[in-house]
């Protein structure tokens, strides 16, 4: 390489690194940020491949595929309520998107106290949410629903329900550790010493997109 | 303090108002089961309803609304592909289906 027209060239490791951190920023947001984005980009095509197969498989059955809303219904004091636990679990998570909103205001207002309280009231909630996904998946595994087979009709079924609903279940699980993660790290003041909310937006991010993942499963698999 | 691409602040009343805004579609979809809507309108309610909901989560409450077009065409336009994928699966998924009931019923 001619030093002389690229003076800041440097070779074999320390140039790539050199090369790909270079001033180069397409995104002019923190970096952190970008990765999350992409990270969840990523995510949308795990997400997406997933709802993509139910669809296959779901179109070419020559079963009939269960009813969702018998199937989730609830029944309560005699009265058979479809889909009322799943309505509940939406409404859950809805409002744990609307407290994680929040901590990131209070966050960048540099209200520690405000904004860990919110964080934990979110991460309580995705917990809530998950406890009634185990609810839910014991009830339907006592009734005879495993993944290759159901007394209920298509056994591929069995199959995209535990497998869409716990990989969900699974991201919100790890949302709630993520989230308790970063509450403590606020409390304990460790983003005020470097003057940089930063993270608690992106938690916020993967925590919104936990939710946004669950309106498309909701809709297409539990409505549909 | 400031607004801009670094930093995302917006007054409480925006996420309730989206929060409550949530509820309500979220009721809306939910009543569509309960009131047995059945066919295409059924599935027209639902699709609306979900891109609705969707639609105000990715641009309030991610703040994807208020970032800049480089990062909102570098997250909106790659799931595009997956529409792609959803097209041929669809087309494959009903020859399968027809291949099923001929040779198989």
């Amino acid at each position: 390489m001619n030093s002389h027209t690229n003076p800041q060239a440097v070779e074999g490791w320390k140039g790539l690194a050199a090369d790909w951190a270079g001033d180069r920023e397409a995104f002019k947001v923190p970096w952190g940020k970008a990765m999350m984005w992409i990270f969840l980009l990523s995510d949308t095509f795990i997400f997406g491949s997933f709802l993509t197969g139910y669809m296959t498989v779901r179109i070419s059955t020559t079963t009939a595929w269960p009813n969702p809303s018998e199937v989730f219904s609830l029944t309560i004091n005699g009265t058979e309520l479809p889909l009322l636990l799943i309505a509940i679990m939406t409404f859950v998570l809805i409002t744990s998107s609307g407290t994680m909103a929040m901590a990131v205001m209070y966050g960048y207002r540099r209200d520690r106290a405000t904004c860990t309280k919110l964080m934990i009231a979110t991460a309580i909630l995705g917990a809530t949410f998950v406890s009634m996904q185990a609810f839910e998946w014991t009830k339907l595994i006592r009734e005879g629903v495993r993944p290759w087979a159901n007394p209920m009709g298509a056994p591929q079924f069995g199959s995209c329900f535990f497998m869409i609903t716990g990989f969900h279940g699974l991201h919100v699980t790890a949302g709630v550790i993520y989230l308790l993660t970063v509450a403590s790290r606020v409390k304990r003041g460790v983003y005020e010493k470097v003057g940089n909310y930063d993270i608690v937006e992106i938690a916020g991010l993967y925590w919104h997109f936990v939710d946004l993942v669950w309106v498309f499963i909701f809709a297409l698999f539990y409505l549909w | 303090m400031e607004s801009t691409a670094e930093h995302q602040e917006h007054p409480i009343g925006l996420y309730l108002k989206i929060w409550v805004l949530l509820f309500v579609l979220s009721t809306f979809s939910y009543l569509v089961d309960v009131f047995h809507f059945e066919g295409y309108l059924r599935w027209t309610l639902i699709l609306i309803l979900m891109a609705l909901k969707a639609g105000f989560i990715v641009a309030i409450f991610m703040h994807l609304a208020w970032e800049r077009l480089a990062l909102i065409c570098a997250i909106l336009a790659p799931p595009l592909a997956l529409m792609v994928l959803v097209w041929l699966m669809w087309i494959e998924a009903d020859h399968t289906f027809f291949t099923r009931m001929l040779n198989f019923h």
